[in-house]
């Protein structure tokens, strides 16, 4: 059966749609496959999709089918397809990570985060574009060509996770799963019009996760909604005893956030009913006046810079407007040593992973290529023929700051100045500020071609690094356009407290309502 | 601190990149160009600040001394470059080393 | 003489593997002899996306042997990736410790110098890393054959100061630390199977000069003995470029077994730019206070203490006691023997003679002997009381071994219970000597030392089973 406006169902809806019977996890996988013909997510239009195979998703949407007939409430996310970036280990579909080198690769085993999802009766639709192995802000860095923004074919959708925000943009999952390690789920989410969380480091499981900068990586979530994105980070956060750098901090039902006030009591058993999908979320009321009474929002000086897009500063001074109007308190704050936040990023990223891209040398998997002369040739060939310029640059980089005599003064001092940039985080937070507010990026999606140094490249993402550097969580959300292109504001806030990030962010896209995309 | 190109041919081959002549031209100059902007950090007095340990203060999880390694859901023949015998091959090292020379 | 002119200078870097069930960051198999990557998975074969978990009881392991030798335990310590590229290197990095390892601070004593006090070297720090796997260089023409089996499994490095003043020095250090490591029960040890190796750093000075010389770096060695020749031929080397007025460079040198000399590593120096960092996927180790005295008191006895205490409670001597105590199974074997028994010295001599001469040929593990300690301190007893004579026993004991039927089963099975009967006696003895009469004349005609002899006729008429002691005062009564 055909599935009514289905582009613009949230993953709630299409989980309730299916557990109600009134449509199969089939129906949205043909609905999915559908919108994806239509929007023309392949490699000739908007270049969206690496890998997908409509019959290998029909016969796992029957699959999920037959579990709900057998244990009717299982799955908050029955029969809701999701498209997974590309440097995620998924079984079935290749993990190419965007690269030359991985061409064909299909991984043995699936990502933790990924298993989640399919627990809950998520079905994968897709592996997204990306930018080679998670190297940029704009996805050109792909070796299989750039993905196409859904608002304007001109432009970028962003990157690294651009693939997987334009899914969502394009109404072809409600939910994509993205990395994040300098603002790579944030910015494309800004970019296009789309919901995208980085959660805190830790937060969610990496193993599966092919690593980019072990010290920042987190998969974030996309989603058409605030509502969306927390329902998706629900289902995949919390301790993996795989990755020895995940939390066992006790993962909250961020749905309720929506209801406002203080994170509800984990033992009331109603709200285990809701964890488990039993149970819907109570309908929030509509925003009002008092929706954020009590909340204070940080307006950090140095992420309004002079030089800021105009459009932007006016999009979030409406925001800032709308979060007085829900009784929110505005105070004006400072985290002086974010400047100094993409020369640390850009030391400590390229070095982390000039070392974890050694594994790529062609000798257990992937591309190889043996010019016939030996060990040190097949190793120089593989490696410069299978990655592209950009992680070529940043891998060199990374030995550079790493190599002797220059570790003090480069990677040493990153590593130390990173810390002063997240005591500024510290005591904001702890002088009792809740969330700070920001833009995501200094300007809208640009042309496609229209940024080739790679300095200025490096500069989209210098709001969005600093919650990297830090791992505390941050959200970005739709809050209008510039012309037709979307612009993001960002909500930052403490260690684990995903929940006042959630409660800011509903708020946000209650409050501003249709203009948040106009 | 500018990069030479001693440097970044130097660097390539720690880093087993490959890199030429040419590109190696270029890429002295971008790198040169992005480590320039790095400067800024000499600046900054970081005597008594700790480098980030993560987050959270807990010390790494142990985990029990039993096999239980994770499943894997295809061979390594499926994706191995070239296997034999149940053995990854690689060509030989040009100056034939054996591991007591790799620094193991 | 080199040695006039020239001070050796060595430390020692020795790489133990753990005796764990699991690698160090995975869940595959320790376990040796298998097909070519069947222990492997995600971790260990570096997909991408995999991580790395630490084992526990690698921790507990690489602990005790720290405390055992003398070292300090930090309670805090953090894993580094030592970067370089090596097809057996699957991450193209190893997971190890760089600026904070697990111990530092410990010592051994070899053995005692000239003036009768203790020589120590001094151990500069032990910490935890992983093994890599094997790289098989002849089993295919211009290919390398990769087994990743080992590639994952504990290893800790053990660092020595460079306390070490000669080659037979150097031979004492790895031996006591062999024995050491093995009474903790943290690894097999063994140069053999590759679960203990070894590389040297050696450099010379002229004598009462404190500065160091430059040092080689030595590998390749793999026994003991070729540590010591091997030292000795690169002491050899580099005091001969010193006389001859050139300089010792900074190299790797490998030992070549074949021809006995060191030749230069092809690598490149300067190309070992390890580039350590701090390995980001595993927080700090944090062994708390209490653990660590915990693992203290609890640790199990070593060598020396061992030593002293056997000496001290079966009353053997010293040169007994080291041979006593060779293996902690070898020692473990002889206390339950001499306890049970009640004799040390017995127990000695049996377990030193027969028990090990019946152990040699197969090389088997005295731990998994058939006689076991009861068994042999039972026929012990027997001796003692008299109830089979010595030479008996050794024939009890030969039946023992292949039958594994207890002493005095064996002896009453095969008649050997000792005689003592004065008739029965007295009448081998009359049948000995009516059937050698020329060694009985002489002997009767006072040629006293031919007695053993006939006392060796006697013993073997009776099949062992004669009381030596009565044979041999009949026959003196007869003698005159």
């Amino acid at each position: 059966m055909i599935v009514e406006n289905f582009k613009n169902l949230g993953a709630a809806a299409i989980a309730s749609s299916v557990h109600a019977g009134d449509a199969s996890p089939s129906d949205m996988i043909r609905a999915s496959f559908q919108r994806a013909r239509e929007i023309g997510a392949g490699p000739d239009q908007l270049n969206i999709f690496l890998h997908s195979d409509e019959g290998a998703s029909l016969e796992e949407a029957d699959r999920v089918r037959e579990r709900l007939e057998r244990a009717p409430d299982v799955g908050l996310l029955a029969g809701v397809p999701v498209a997974i970036k590309d440097n995620i280990a998924s079984l079935g579909l290749p993990t190419t990570c965007g690269s030359r080198i991985l061409a064909g690769y299909v991984s043995p085993f699936e990502a933790t985060a990924v298993t989640r999802l399919r627990a809950n009766g998520a079905l994968i639709v897709a592996k997204t574009n990306m930018d080679e192995f998670a190297m940029g802000s704009s996805t050109e860095n792909s070796a299989y060509g750039p993905t196409r923004n859904p608002h304007d074919v001109r432009c970028v959708p962003g990157g690294s996770s651009g693939g997987s925000a334009a899914a969502v943009a394009a109404g072809i999952t409600p939910i994509a799963l993205g990395s994040e390690t300098g603002g790579s789920v944030r910015q494309p989410a800004a970019f296009c019009g789309v919901v995208g969380v980085k959660p805190t480091y830790g937060r969610v499981s990496r193993y599966g996760l092919v690593a980019f900068a072990s010290s920042l990586d987190q998969i974030g979530v996309l989603g058409r909604t605030v509502d969306d994105a927390a329902l998706a980070l629900e289902t995949i956060s919390g301790f993996d005893r795989m990755d020895s750098t995940s939390s066992d901090a006790k993962v909250p039902i961020y749905r309720l956030s929506a209801l406002g006030g203080t994170a509800p009591d984990p033992q009331n058993p109603d709200n285990e009913a809701i964890r488990l999908g039993r149970s819907p979320v109570p309908v929030p009321p509509p925003p009002g006046a008092t929706t954020l009474r009590g909340v204070i929002i940080g307006k950090a000086k140095e992420y309004f810079p002079d030089s800021l897009d105009a459009s932007t500063r006016t999009l979030c001074e409406r925001a800032l407007d709308r979060f007085r109007s829900m009784g929110a308190t505005i105070r004006n704050i400072s985290l002086p040593r974010s400047p100094l936040a993409i020369p640390v990023y850009y030391i400590l990223a390229p070095a982390e992973a000039s070392s974890n891209l050694a594994r790529f040398d062609g000798v257990r998997y992937g591309l190889r290529v043996d010019p016939g002369k030996g060990l040190k040739a097949m190793y120089e060939a593989t490696r410069s023929q299978g990655f592209g310029p950009e992680v070529t640059r940043r891998v060199l980089l990374g030995t550079y700051v790493l190599s002797a005599g220059y570790y003090d003064a480069y990677y040493k001092k990153a590593q130390a100045v990173r810390t002063l940039i997240a005591d500024d985080f510290r005591s904001v937070f702890a002088s009792g500020v809740h969330a700070i507010f920001t833009p995501t990026t200094p300007t809208p999606a640009f042309p496609v071609g229209a940024i080739s140094d790679p300095y200025e490249m490096y500069l989209n993402d210098i709001f969005t690094v600093t919650a990297n550097l830090a791992g505390v969580p941050a959200i970005s959300v739709p809050i209008g356009r510039v012309r037709h292109l979307p612009v993001g504001g960002q909500i930052i806030t403490a260690h684990f407290d995903e929940y006042t990030m959630f409660r800011v962010a509903y708020a946000l896209e209650a409050g501003l309502g249709a203009q948040a995309h106009q | 601190m500018a990069v030479t190109r001693q440097d970044v041919l130097h660097i390539a081959e720690l880093a087993r990149l490959g890199v030429d002549g040419a590109r190696a031209d270029e890429l002295t100059k971008e790198l040169s160009a992005i480590l320039a902007h790095m400067e800024v950090l000499s600046q900054i007095d970081t005597t008594s600040v700790p480098a980030t340990a993560g987050v959270g203060t807990e010390g790494t999880p142990l985990r029990p001394d039993v096999g239980e390694s994770p499943l894997m859901e295809r061979t390594l023949e499926s994706f191995a470059p070239v296997m034999r015998d149940g053995f990854f091959i690689v060509p030989r090292l040009a100056t034939h080393e054996d591991s007591a020379e790799s620094g193991a | 003489m080199s040695r006039e002119r020239y001070e050796m200078v060595v430390g020692l870097e020795v790489h133990v593997q753990l005796k764990t069930r699991t690698k160090a960051f995975c869940g595959c198999s320790t376990d040796f002899g298998a097909a070519p990557n069947v222990n492997t998975c995600p971790v260990c074969l570096a997909l991408p996306g995999a991580l790395p978990v630490l084992n526990e009881k690698a921790v507990e392991l690489a602990t005790r042997a720290a405390l055992g030798l003398g070292c300090r335990v930090n309670p805090v310590s953090i894993f580094a990736r030592k970067n370089y590229f090596y097809p057996d290197l699957p991450k193209g990095y190893q997971i190890s410790q760089f600026d904070q390892p697990l111990a530092t601070g410990g010592s051994v004593v070899i053995g005692k110098n000239e003036k009768g006090s203790d020589v120590q070297i001094g151990i500069t720090r032990l910490h935890m890393e992983e093994d890599a796997g094997k790289s098989i260089h002849d089993r295919y023409p211009g290919a390398t054959a990769i087994d990743l089996n080992r590639a994952g499994v504990p290893l800790i490095e053990i660092v020595s100061e460079p306390d070490i003043r000669t080659s037979a020095g150097a031979g004492a250090y790895l031996r006591t630390l062999k024995q050491i490591l093995q009474y903790l029960d943290v690894s097999d040890v063994s140069m053999e199977e590759g679960s203990l190796r070894v590389d040297a750093n050696i450099s010379v000075r002229p004598p009462g000069q404190s500065k160091l010389g430059t040092k080689t770096e030595v590998k390749n060695m793999n026994s003991f003995s070729a540590v010591e020749r091997a030292l000795e031929a690169e002491f050899e080397r580099q005091c001969a470029l010193l006389d001859s007025g050139g300089k010792v460079e900074q190299q790797t040198l490998l030992w070549d077994g074949a021809r006995e000399t060191v030749r230069p590593s092809r690598t490149k120096e300067g190309s070992h730019d390890y580039r350590y960092f701090p390995e980001p996927d595993l927080r700090p180790l944090i062994v708390d206070e209490k653990w660590i005295s915990d693992a203290r008191t609890h640790l199990p006895e070593l060598p020396e203490a061992r030593k002293q205490r056997l000496a001290q409670e079966f009353a053997v001597s010293p040169t007994e006691v080291e041979q006593l105590t060779a293996t902690p199974a070898l020692s473990d074997y002889f206390e339950a023997v001499a306890r049970a028994s009640g004799d040390g010295k017995a127990a000695y001599n049996w377990v030193m003679g027969e028990v090990l001469a019946a152990l040699h040929p197969s090389g088997g593990d005295i731990a998994q002997f058939r006689v076991r300690p009861a068994d042999l301190a039972e026929l012990l007893n027997l001796v003692r009381d008299g109830t089979i004579s010595h030479t008996a026993g050794k024939r009890v004991f030969a039946q023992m071994v292949e039958s594994g039927k207890q002493a005095a089963q064996v002896a009453a099975d095969e008649g050997l219970l000792q005689v003592g009967d004065e008739s029965a006696i007295a009448t081998w003895v009359d049948e000995v000597l009516s059937e050698h009469p020329e060694e009985a004349r002489r002997y009767l005609a006072g040629e006293k030392k031919l007695q053993g002899v006939l006392v060796g006729f006697v013993m073997k008429k009776s099949k062992g089973r004669a009381d030596p002691k009565r044979v041999n005062q009949l026959l003196s009564t007869r003698g005159g």
